[in-house]
């Protein structure tokens, strides 16, 4: 990406190493009721894929990269889009139930 | 302007992980997922800052590029804001399927543009392209087919003979494509053969897999996705693609973990043992099923003090939580002690069980894990299985040869009477008998559970009129 931050070598590495312990202690301790949620929610987050798909979309050149940048963009925008109102949905619904502040102790 | 961007995107990164990290308790999770849903808003909105860096041959083509990408963003946005909105809460599982199955198809996406736009690239560069991709696709097909199983399109798990040697060598195909691509780049043809192996081997995987696995396979596609779309975050350049997509994968791989070990199989196990293969070793369940009415069962009921109710999958399918929800309230009046029973992979999910029942309003207090309530069930009155067959199957502490052997199940079979509520005859999506469903103190109420429900519920009302 043309004078955006760049990742080489070890840097990235680190990176993905970090992210993925980030990624781990996130979920390492969370009650099962919550796991659903959180399937989707994490599917709603790697949504982000979307702008990649743009950023490669805007810069080809031919035909055959045009159609597959649409179809990327279309995806990604629906995983991003979908991901959301799934989530917020399955969210909504514990509400009804008056979560109480000693929940998640009593289903571990 | 490049100083915007990468302020958009840390600030993305940031909300992304703390939404994250908001969404893993019940009482924060709703605002954690509006925070992941801003920074999403940010980085969709700032990358059409990217228009300012195009430079070159690709400058030319940039206003039908923006069109492209403006309808493709509407069109994909409103469709699934659609179809979102309006698909039953029962579907949700497949729902996350699909939109997983795209982001992995995305993902393949940008790698095979990366692939046609830049192959001189470096070598460590176009590997990782590579794998994304490949990732990218398995996620893709493997989320179709889960998606296509649970919106019960594909009713039958497929086993064909010489599958695992089919797998092998569209595997090997996919891999010698692989190999050979950065060296032939850009022979789209070979592109093309890569992708469709991937996209086949995905498929391939996952068509023998039966529905009671599905949840770990959606989970598994899901942390793939993330995984592919770390690695084209990097291919990119892209820091928020990365993290998200890592953290993604990260999450994901574990979760994934987690849901094996409750049903107490390695994964490699439910990818690659065929339920039913092992079923020649099974023991065979002798006796005789024994039917009875939903007014009689719903008589007991009536008189028993303590129940515990056991939902399944069959609750999702037939709608059915709001009556058994009015069930339960209904014996709590006449003075029973009524819980809910919720084994970690009933359903099509973990924790498909405790949404369902959250939506018909069921309070915490009266849902009970796997570990707690297991003790409960011999000074139980009756205990009443909806929709669930594996999760309740003794031959998982009893049966060496059967396919469930050792995973933890709720000990039903040991409360005085038990209700089973099933649509017919059939066996459980993991294909095998249930010697509960033969027991002494097991009797059968076939029926759809909603309407099944219904009529107990009219029972005890004519009962209780009648003292």
């Amino acid at each position: 990406m043309d004078g955006q931050t760049t990742l080489t070598g070890f840097l990235a590495i680190y990176l993905f190493l970090l992210a993925a312990f980030t990624g781990y202690e996130v979920i390492s301790r969370v009650p099962a009721i919550l796991h659903t949620p959180l399937m989707s929610g994490s599917n709603f987050i790697h949504g982000i894929v979307v702008v990649g798909a743009l950023y490669a979309l805007l810069h080809a050149t031919t035909m055959v990269e045009q159609v597959i940048g649409f179809l990327g963009v279309l995806f990604g925008a629906a995983n991003a889009a979908g991901g959301y109102v799934v989530t917020v949905r399955m969210l909504r619904m514990f509400h009804s139930g008056k979560p109480s502040k000693t929940a998640p102790e009593l289903r571990r | 302007m490049d100083l915007l961007l990468q302020s958009c995107d840390l600030i993305t990164a940031f909300l992304l992980i703390y939404g994250l990290k908001r969404m893993s308790s019940p009482v924060t999770a709703s605002s954690g997922i509006v925070l992941a849903g801003i920074g999403m808003m940010v980085v969709t909105l700032a990358s059409f800052l990217y228009v300012f860096g195009v430079s070159g041959e690709a400058r030319t083509h940039l206003p039908v590029n923006l069109l492209l990408g403006g309808l493709a963003l509407i069109l994909g946005v409103g469709w699934s804001w659609w179809r979102g909105h309006r698909v039953p809460l029962t579907a949700m599982p497949q729902m996350v399927a699909l939109y997983n199955g795209m982001g992995g198809a995305a993902a393949g996406a940008i790698s095979a543009m990366e692939l046609l736009a830049h192959p001189d690239a470096s070598n460590v560069r176009l590997a990782i392209t590579i794998a994304g991709g490949f990732i990218g696709s398995f996620s893709f097909s493997g989320s179709l087919i889960a998606w296509a199983k649970l919106e019960g399109k594909l009713p039958k798990p497929w086993r064909p003979r010489f599958l695992q040697l089919g797998n092998g060598l569209v595997l090997l195909l996919a891999v010698a494509s692989a190999t050979a691509l950065p060296a032939l780049l850009p022979n789209e043809n070979l592109l093309a053969l890569f992708f469709l192996c991937s996209f086949a081997f995905g498929a391939l995987i996952t068509l023998p897999i039966g529905g009671a696995d599905m949840p770990v396979v959606i989970s598994l596609c899901n942390a793939c996705t993330g995984i592919a779309v770390g690695f084209e975050g990097y291919v990119l350049h892209h820091p928020a693609l990365m993290i998200a997509g890592t953290v993604v994968g990260a999450a994901g791989s574990l979760l994934t973990l987690l849901m094996a070990r409750a049903m107490n199989r390695s994964l490699g196990n439910i990818l690659f043992s065929n339920f039913g293969e092992t079923g020649q070793e099974e023991a065979q369940v002798t006796g005789q099923l024994k039917p009875i009415s939903a007014e009689d069962a719903a008589a007991t009921l009536c008189y028993a003090r303590k129940m515990i109710f056991v939902p399944g999958y069959g609750l999702a399918a037939a709608h059915a939580q709001r009556k058994l929800y009015e069930l339960a309230k209904r014996l709590q009046e006449e003075g029973a002690d009524v819980k809910f029973a919720i084994h970690p992979v009933a359903g099509r999910m973990p924790g498909h069980m405790d949404v369902l029942l959250a939506e018909a309003g069921v309070p915490y207090e009266m849902i009970v894990g796997l570990d707690e309530i297991n003790g409960e069930f011999p000074t139980t009155d009756v205990a009443l299985v909806v929709g669930a067959n594996d999760i309740v199957n003794p031959a998982a502490r009893t049966d060496k040869g059967s396919p469930i052997y050792g995973m933890p199940i709720l000990d039903v079979d040991k409360a005085h009477q038990v209700y089973v509520i099933k649509r017919g005859q059939g066996k459980g999506y993991a294909g095998i008998e249930n010697a509960l469903f033969t027991a002494d103190n097991c009797r059968m109420v076939y029926g759809d559970a909603q309407e099944v429900l219904g009529q107990m519920l009219l029972s005890i009302k004519e009962l209780v009129g009648q003292r």
